[in-house]
């Protein structure tokens, strides 16, 4: 019982943490204002190791009807927001860029439709060369 | 200073097919969280939103921030029932706006 608490205890604090950090379950509570957040829907496609942060490709694609706006978050950056989205009639709820990422964190989407249903996903990235941390090329 | 950007549509578009719009702007989108070698902070200098509106009609809008590349790249996926025209507005810190037209032209 002793050595498994041991273990837990030195085990990488990623490995265990499935737990959004703070500032990110505060930034989404925000924007939902307490509303439940459904599991679902919504699928985040990103490389899970990537070697470069400086430009980093995601794309977030919400399944279903009536979704009118979107938002990617992420857990370590100096800011927690990436991308805010707002989709008309015309569009269809999917979107692809390019984004930072500081260190291995996870990335959080978030889709509210038109009844005001809140759905998410996340997703762990590991981040081998950091952005921010030298000077980019551009 | 001219602004580049690289607008590309699928070569046949349809009514009532989707279809992706792949959008590239040049801009440094400098964090404004960086130092340069003498230590002073560098200041911010970002996009902050886009917009498209088809036939004067917004489609499709985004809020960008630091953590988005430099020389942003949006791609985003509508519908049109018929031929039109689609303006991207972008626009950013200290005053920066770009606008570009885009003839959308349906197959029959």
């Amino acid at each position: 019982m002793k050595r498994r608490a041991l273990m837990l205890a030195v085990l990488p604090l990623p490995l265990l943490a499935q737990d959004l950090v703070p500032g990110l379950q505060q930034t989404i509570a925000t924007l939902t204002q307490g509303a439940v957040v459904n599991e679902g829907r919504v699928r985040i496609e990103v490389a899970e190791l990537v070697e470069n942060g400086n430009a980093v490709p995601v794309r977030v694609a919400v399944s279903g009807e009536g979704i009118q706006a979107l938002w990617l978050l992420n857990e370590l950056n100096p800011q927690r927001e990436v991308l805010h989205c707002r989709f008309g009639a015309a569009a269809r709820p999917v979107v692809s860029t390019r984004v930072r990422l500081s260190a291995t964190q996870q990335l959080v989407a978030l889709a509210v439709d038109a009844q005001g249903q809140w759905w998410q996903a996340r997703q762990r990235v590991i981040v081998t060369l950091a952005a921010c941390l030298e000077g980019d090329n551009t | 200073m001219s602004t580049r950007t690289v607008i590309t549509l699928p070569p046949v578009l349809r009514a009532g097919e989707p279809f992706e719009v792949q959008v590239l702007i040049a801009h440094p989108m400098e964090t404004g969280h960086r130092r340069d070698a003498d230590g002073r902070l560098l200041p911010r200098d970002i996009l902050n939103h886009f917009e498209v509106q088809l036939d004067g009609s917004t489609v499709f809008e985004a809020d960008l921030f630091p953590a988005i590349a430099a020389n942003p790249y949006l791609a985003f996926t509508l519908v049109a029932q018929r031929s039109g025209t689609l303006s991207l507005r972008w626009r950013g810190d200290n005053g920066f706006a770009h606008i570009e037209t885009v003839a959308v032209n349906l197959s029959p």
